[in-house]
Parts: C-alpha cells; structure tokens; sequence
C-alpha cells in the first residue's frame, strides 16, 4: 500500500500548533479554563456513554447521517464533472453549525456548567447553540455583531424563541469579529461558571481541534457514501471557507487520500482588488486573532482591518489556524469568488436542483461552477451544502433586485 | 557593552514604599496630550507609568480603554509612535520607569527583536503583552533578555496550579489581575483577594502589583498591604475622556492637566 506523504505530522500538537499556526494567545485568565477543556474533552471522547450519547443526539435529533446528492441538473448544465452535493442543509436548523454545538453543548453539561455562550455571525451558529441549550437544560447568550443582527433578523428571531438572550456587539464593524470580542470578554468575566461554545475551528487550543473533532464526521461520512455509491473516491472536494468549520469538517477525513484534490473558497466580496473583501488566505499575513496565530486581514502596524461579504457567515479577517496550515503545506488550495458570482451561484442551485443554499454555500456552489466545465465527465466533484438559504432570502432578494435596479 | 540596572529593578530595590502606578493609553487624545499628562501623573506621585499602544481589538479591556484606543487610532497612533513618545519622555528628563501595554500583534508585524531593541534604544523598561501567557512568550523573553527589558506577567486569580511556575518565571514585577474580567472600574474588590495575593507572593522574589478594576482611594487603601504596587487604569482614562475637548486645544489643555492631576494625586497618596 502506498503511503501518503503530504501530512503525516500529527496536528494540532501539545501546545495546539498546526506547524507555526494555532496556540493559545489569551489572557492568563482564562488559561485554566483552557487546560480544563483540554483535559474534559480527552476524558469524554475515551468515554463510551459520551460518545454513545453523541451520536444516539446526531442521528436522532440532528438528522444524521445526512445524505449525499448527486445533483444530476447541474451536472448537466454544467458539462463536466459529475458533481455531488454533502447535504449538511439538512441537518437540523439548517446547517451544519449543530454538529459542534451539540458536541460542545454535551461537554459544557458533563464539565459541571450550567450556562453557555457563543459568538454568532449569520446566526447559524446561535441558533445551534440555542437549541441545544433548550434540549439540554442550560442557559445560553449569543453574542452577536449589531450590523450582522440587522441582517439576519429571521434567525435572531429564531434564538430568542428558543430561550437564548440575544446580546449585541456595537464595536468595531459590528459583525463577527466584534462579537466574538465581546464573547471572549465576557468569558473572561464569568469564565468559573460559563463554557463558550466557539462556532467555527477558530479562537485558542484546544477550540480549532475540538471543533474539527465534532465536524469531522461531514467527511467520513461523504467518504464512506461516495465509496459505496460509486466505489471510489471523489476526483475533487469544494468547500466554503469563513472560519472554515465545515471545509475542515470535510477536508480532514480525506488529508491522507493524495488523489482528492481539496479547494478552499473564501468570500472575495466587491473583489479581491477593492478593500471590501474576507479573502483572508489569499490577502491576509500571519497574525494573532482571537487567540490563534492564523492569516490575518490587517494593516501594516497590526490592526485588525474589517472584512466583508454579501454572507454574514463569511465576514471575518481571520480564519481557523489549521487551514493556515493547509494552504502552507500545499494539501488544501484556497481561492475566492466574489459576492456577484455566490449570487448567480444560489441562482443556478435553486433553477437546477430546487435548493436553496445558505449564502456561505454559494461561494463552494460558485466555485464549482468554474471548475466542473474544465473537468471530464468520469470526475467526481463533490461539495458540501454547508447549509440551507432561508435565513439568506431577505439579503439575496434586495441583492438581486439592487441588481435589476442598476440595469435601469 | 553592559545593559545599565533597569529602573524597574532600581525603584523595587526599596520595598518599605508602596508604587503608584496609572495607566493611560498612547495618544488619547493627541500624542502631545499623552506626553503633558505622563509628566503631570510623575509630579502627582507615580513612580512607573504604563503606556498603552492603542489596539483594534483589544479583548482584555473593557468599554472605557477601548473608546480611549479607539480615540488614539482615529488620529493614526501607532506602536512606532509609541516608542517615541517613550524617546521624548526621556529627552525631557523623566526618570520615572516606563512600561508599554501591547497586544501581541502589533509587535509580532513590528518585528519581536526589532521592537525590544527600540524599546531599549528609547528608554522603555518593560513591556505588558496582556494575550501572551508563559506558554507563547519564549520569544519574546529571548529578545527581551538581549536587551534588558523585562517581560511582565500577569497571573490571575483563576491561575490555581500556574502560579507557582508564572512567579518562578517573572521579571520586574509581577502583575497581579486583581478581578476576573477585563480591564474596568468595579464597585467592590474580590473577598478572597488577599488570599490570592498571599499565595503570589509566596511564589515569586519579583515585587508584585495589583490592577484591574481599582478606581478609587479607599480600593487603593485596601490592597496597598498585599503589594508592592498599585495600578489604576480605566478610572484615570475616564477621567482623561471627561476632558477630551479641552486636551485637544492649546489654550485649555494646561488646565485640563491640572485637574487629571489632581485627580490622580488623591489615589496616589492614598497609597502610603
């Protein structure tokens, strides 16, 4: 058999380093609380009741495991690839996010604590946490940027119905990054008696492992679907990258497969020639956010610049440290498509497919929209629907209709 | 070349006195504010200042350092202008020792060995770098032993099993965060805080210093007999936001410093 060669070092390591990447940049505070987590999430994955409970809440809650679709239209429209579709939309309140929120929200209850909070940007996440806070019996606060609860009203309206305190964050640009400012402080303040249930593979060791680690199982599960729908694996796997949950979700069970080409698409936004981008691989330096040395949208003494997308999934200047790493490394390739094109992209799924992808979901939609056509009908393109676009249709429909305005 | 005694270590040589020490943020409001109030907290009785480098994303702070770094970066502060500040003060003659307060980001684009270097080649002593804990600060006490300045660490009432090793590791002082949370004005201190402290102190030989949410004379009475040193930030700040429009313009600012002066020397003497 032949041995992969790209990554064989085990990551994180010890001090929660993907090569250079990762650590914990946090104030001492909270470095307790950390070794704690560290520890409690060793103690529960070795712990068959944990694991029994996990994933007895995925399949029978969350829908799991969800299907793999081959999208027939859109193959053929496209003329290339045969393109597949992991549909985490599918999922239980829409998106993948409660694959994390469910295994973190197990952890927080088994650790003793009785509240947790999350950070949210397009609310995906929040709603997550709020519902497992419900089924599980613990309070819970979202933190959330005040610009990105002005455009996502539907899924705020969604976590105060399920028990949630919605609490917005005025700093900044007022969106992701600034939320997650306010969670982090506010974890700071109350972190004997609260868990934070980070959303994305960002913030501190061990968070972009254990987040990896919950969403992990969006790839094993394609792996073992597309090996026993067709028996072999996919030529090529797409993914949308903000903080990258759901692309490393994906990516990791298929590091070792040298044959799989694996793509990363990040929100170029106006453009990645204009300074209203999230485009934070391919634009970013290595830098400190939120408790990580990752790629960083930043001027040249240090501070953190704002980043935009038509996605309020999508809008931050950071990203996980492991993808830092991956596109170092060369296993993963990292490209962008612009707000324009995730548009045409939910366009061409719904008339095609009849789904309606989150916004973040276009962007993998759209950049498989360039790629397929430039490969063979005997190729296997597969994405992952990240999630669902009902949260989305208020922002796609000003979009387009701005857009029809402009032709006037 | 010998590195001269840094300050730090010379002013805890006698530790029969207690040290005032106020924090305010570089370039709240302007750059030549900072350098008027630095010398008017010397002459109200502090005996080491901490200089922020204003920050974008500053989560160890809370609303009021954050609008003051915010005030700072709309007229373009940056660490390089941090430095100089720091330079000037010396020129000017103030002997009184100086810490900078920087998230780690600035420093790590500024370059970590260029920006020890230039702290020591404008006169800084120490530096406060509040998101680096032991765990990631290798390089930067490399650097900073190279050139003399001391790396200080925080160590908090969470720190349990850590602050054996974080007091082993410390230089200059220890800062003690006296409350969990960030940086902020508090209506009361913690009850077991002089239980932490004593547990500080037994870890370490560096002197200690208190901070975090100590804004009044009677706080600053209270811990004074379980530390070296006290530092008050957020309440000077306040108070410096309180005369932002008179610090800005020439005719006015002069007695605008006045009054920040008198403010702080009330909680300095509180201190002996």
């Amino acid at each position: 058999m032949k041995e992969a060669t790209t990554t064989t070092r085990i990551v994180p390591d010890e001090k929660g380093r993907f090569g250079v990447f990762g650590g914990k940049f946090v104030p001492e505070t909270l470095m307790n609380a950390l070794t704690e987590l560290e520890a409690s999430f060793a103690e529960a994955t070795q712990n068959p009741a944990f694991c029994q409970e996990l994933n007895h809440l995925l399949s029978e809650y969350a829908g799991r495991p969800t299907p793999l679709t081959y999208a027939e239209r859109l193959t053929e429209e496209l003329g290339g690839a045969r393109i597949y579709l992991k549909r985490e939309d599918l999922n239980h309140t829409g998106a993948h996010k409660l694959n994390n929120a469910l295994g973190q929200g197990l952890l927080a209850k088994r650790m003793g604590k009785k509240s947790i909070i999350a950070e949210t940007g397009a609310g995906q996440h929040g709603v997550a946490s709020a519902t497992v806070a419900a089924k599980l019996g613990l309070s819970c606060k979202v933190f959330m940027g005040e610009e990105d609860i002005r455009r996502q009203s539907l899924n705020v309206f969604r976590m105060k119905l399920l028990g949630a305190e919605v609490i917005p964050a005025v700093s900044g640009s007022r969106t992701l990054k600034d939320a997650t400012n306010e969670a982090i402080r506010y974890w700071v303040s109350n972190v004997e008696e609260t868990f934070y249930v980070i959303g994305s593979v960002v913030g501190p060791h061990p968070y972009p492992y254990i987040v990896r680690e919950f969403q992990k199982i969006i790839g094993e599960e394609t792996r073992a679907q597309i090996l026993q729908m067709l028996g072999k694996l996919p030529d090529e796997v797409i993914a949308c990258v903000g903080g990258g949950s759901n692309a490393i979700g994906m990516f990791y069970p298929f590091i070792q497969d040298e044959t799989v080409a694996l793509r990363g698409v990040e929100a170029a936004g106006q453009g990645v020639n204009t300074d209203k981008h999230a485009a934070t691989l391919s634009l970013g330096r290595p830098g400190v956010i939120h408790g990580s040395l990752t790629y960083l949208l930043q001027d040249e003494h240090g501070q953190v610049q704002e980043a935009h997308s038509i996605s309020a999934g999508l809008d931050y200047p950071g990203v996980g440290p492991e993808h830092a790493y991956l596109k170092d490394n060369g296993r993963v390739t990292y490209t962008s498509v612009t707000d324009a094109e995730a548009l045409e992209a939910v366009q061409i799924l719904c008339r095609t497919e009849g789904i309606i992808p989150a916004l973040e979901s276009a962007h993998a939609i759209a950049e498989a929209v360039k790629r397929a056509p430039q490969m063979s009908k005997d190729e296997i393109l597969v994405i992952c629907l990240s999630g669902r676009g009902d949260k989305d249709v208020l922002t796609i429909q000003d979009a387009l209709e701005s857009e029809k305005g402009g032709e006037r | 070349m010998t590195v001269a005694v840094n300050r730090i270590d010379r002013l805890f040589e006698d530790r029969s006195r207690k040290r005032f020490i106020p924090f305010i943020t570089v370039g709240d409001p302007t750059l030549e504010a900072t350098y008027q109030i630095a010398h008017a907290l010397v002459e109200a009785g502090a005996e080491l200042l901490e200089l922020g480098i204003p920050y974008s994303d500053p989560l160890a702070d809370g609303p009021t350092i954050q609008r003051a770094s915010q005030r700072a970066l709309e007229n373009g502060v940056s660490i390089t202008d941090a430095l100089q500040l720091v330079g000037r003060l010396r020129e000017s003659g103030m002997e009184a020792s100086l810490v900078l307060f920087s998230y780690f980001n600035p420093v790590l684009q500024y370059g970590v060995d260029r920006f020890f270097a230039d702290l020591a080649k404008f006169g800084a002593d120490g530096v406060v770098i509040p998101d680096l804990p032991i765990e990631e600060n290798g390089l930067a006490v490399e650097a900073a032993k190279k050139y003399g300045i001391h790396v200080i660490s925080l160590v908090a009432p969470t720190s349990e099993s850590r602050i054996q090793t974080i007091g082993e590791q410390a230089t200059g002082f220890l800062y003690c965060v006296s409350s969990l949370g960030v940086t902020g004005a508090r209506a009361s201190l913690r009850e077991d805080l002089a239980d932490f402290l004593g547990r500080v102190k037994a870890s370490t030989t560096v002197p200690t210093a208190v901070g975090f949410g100590i804004s009044t004379p009677e706080q600053v009475k209270a811990v004074a007999p379980h530390t070296d040193g006290v530092i008050v930030g957020s309440a000077i700040v306040l108070e410096i936001e309180r005369h932002v429009e008179q610090l800005k313009d020439p005719n006015q600012s002069k007695e605008a410093v006045e009054k920040i002066k008198t403010f702080v020397h009330q909680l300095a003497s509180a201190l002996q």
